[in-house]
């Protein structure tokens, strides 16, 4: 006789701004991923649990939610690493509108990425003309530190300031500007400091790297707006920040 | 916060650590033996040392408090930034006031 089935008790978030969670009951597995329970009890238990992912191996950034309490990437976070007690709590990604379920409204982060100016300008040099970077060039290590950010939302979650200041631009939105402002290659460098001065900008950062902590890739968000620090008051004692 | 603020309270902390480690230190050899207020006075009066250092002081941590209330005040209350900065502001001025007063009164009154 096989050993009887062990069961994860797994509560949900149900509803939108306002709700309650819900008691699923899952078969628990070896190598178990959250979202592989997610997928379960939508496939299961009930087909109108919301949620969001695509790639499942840590690629799309588009499965974050709040497991336990913490924020995290659930395609490659094992129930084994997170589950207290035979039980997991999962929410709705925190700091974010929450449309229905687990599935929030990213557009406010989104529109701190444009607000931050994190992308690309290009210059007024001829097409045909390739920019040399070498790959030992100072901005081009600066820039590849932060660039491999999967937009996930993860440590804008995760930031006090983001709950605190509605129009702080947050932790992936300034990390993306930093990766564009040491692209030596933009044609408007200081339209990223210039964006990233304003109201909600980088000095309001803590710097106490909750994002850090957090961010499934290891990226150091903190240490980009330490970046943008520095340079926007180079550039506001040299006067290039009218 | 403006590049500027963040400037003046990142200058005036690193002000401030020498500053109140010197006031600390005196203050503990100071007592050594009791302490009276004519002691006090007998060491800051006319003491251009003691105005500069404690002028010093006063206008460092005024600002710092400023910005750090007005930073509070936007993160934990619903005010705006012209209210916060106004209250930040205010501080300032009052400190300013309070300490400027507490200087003149131990080197020239
Ligand atoms: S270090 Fe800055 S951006 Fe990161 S969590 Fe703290 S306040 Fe937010
Ligand atoms: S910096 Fe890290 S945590 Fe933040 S959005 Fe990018 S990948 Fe996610
Ligand atoms: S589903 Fe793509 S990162 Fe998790």
């Amino acid at each position: 006789m096989s050993p009887p089935e062990r069961v994860l008790k797994v509560d949900i978030w149900r509803g939108g701004e306002s709700g309650r969670t819900q008691r699923f009951e899952v078969p628990e597995r070896e190598n178990q991923t959250v979202l592989d329970v997610v997928t379960y009890i939508q496939r299961h238990l009930d087909a109108a649990l919301a949620y969001r992912f695509a790639c499942r191996v840590g690629v799309c950034g588009s499965c974050a939610m709040t497991v336990n309490g913490r924020p995290r990437w659930t395609c490659r976070t094992h129930v084994s690493r997170v589950v207290r007690r035979g039980k997991l709590s999962l929410a709705p990604l925190a700091n974010l509108p929450v449309i229905r379920d687990l599935v929030t409204d990213m557009t406010p982060f989104f529109e701190k990425w444009q607000a931050a100016r994190g992308r690309f300008v290009p210059g007024d040099g001829p097409r045909d003309e390739m920019a040399a970077v070498s790959p030992g060039e100072k901005h081009r290590i600066a820039a590849s530190d932060a660039i491999e950010c999967i937009n996930c939302g993860v440590c804008h979650a995760a930031c006090d300031l983001v709950s605190w200041r509605e129009d702080y631009l947050g932790p992936a939105a300034l990390n993306r500007a930093w990766a564009a402002w040491n692209d030596v290659r933009d044609g408007d460098r200081n339209g990223i400091l210039r964006a990233v001065v304003s109201g909600g900008g980088c000095h309001n950062c803590h710097t106490h790297q909750s994002c850090a902590e957090h961010c499934p890739v290891s990226l150091n968000p903190t240490f980009s707006i330490a970046g943008l620090k520095r340079e926007t008051l180079k550039a506001k004692l040299r006067g290039e920040l009218k | 916060m403006t590049p500027l603020s963040y400037l003046l309270q990142r200058g005036t902390a690193m002000a401030l650590v020498p500053l109140v480690i010197i006031h600390l230190a005196v203050i503990i050899w100071a007592i050594q033996g009791g302490l009276s207020a004519e002691e006090i006075l007998s060491r800051t009066r006319g003491s251009l040392l003691w105005a500069a250092f404690y002028g010093l002081f006063v206008l460092a941590a005024a600002i710092h408090a400023g910005i750090g209330v007005q930073t509070v005040l936007r993160e934990w209350t619903p005010l705006g930034r012209r209210a916060a900065t106004g209250l930040g502001h205010g501080l300032i001025a009052l400190l300013l006031v309070l300490g400027a007063r507490a200087v003149y009164a131990v080197v020239w009154a």
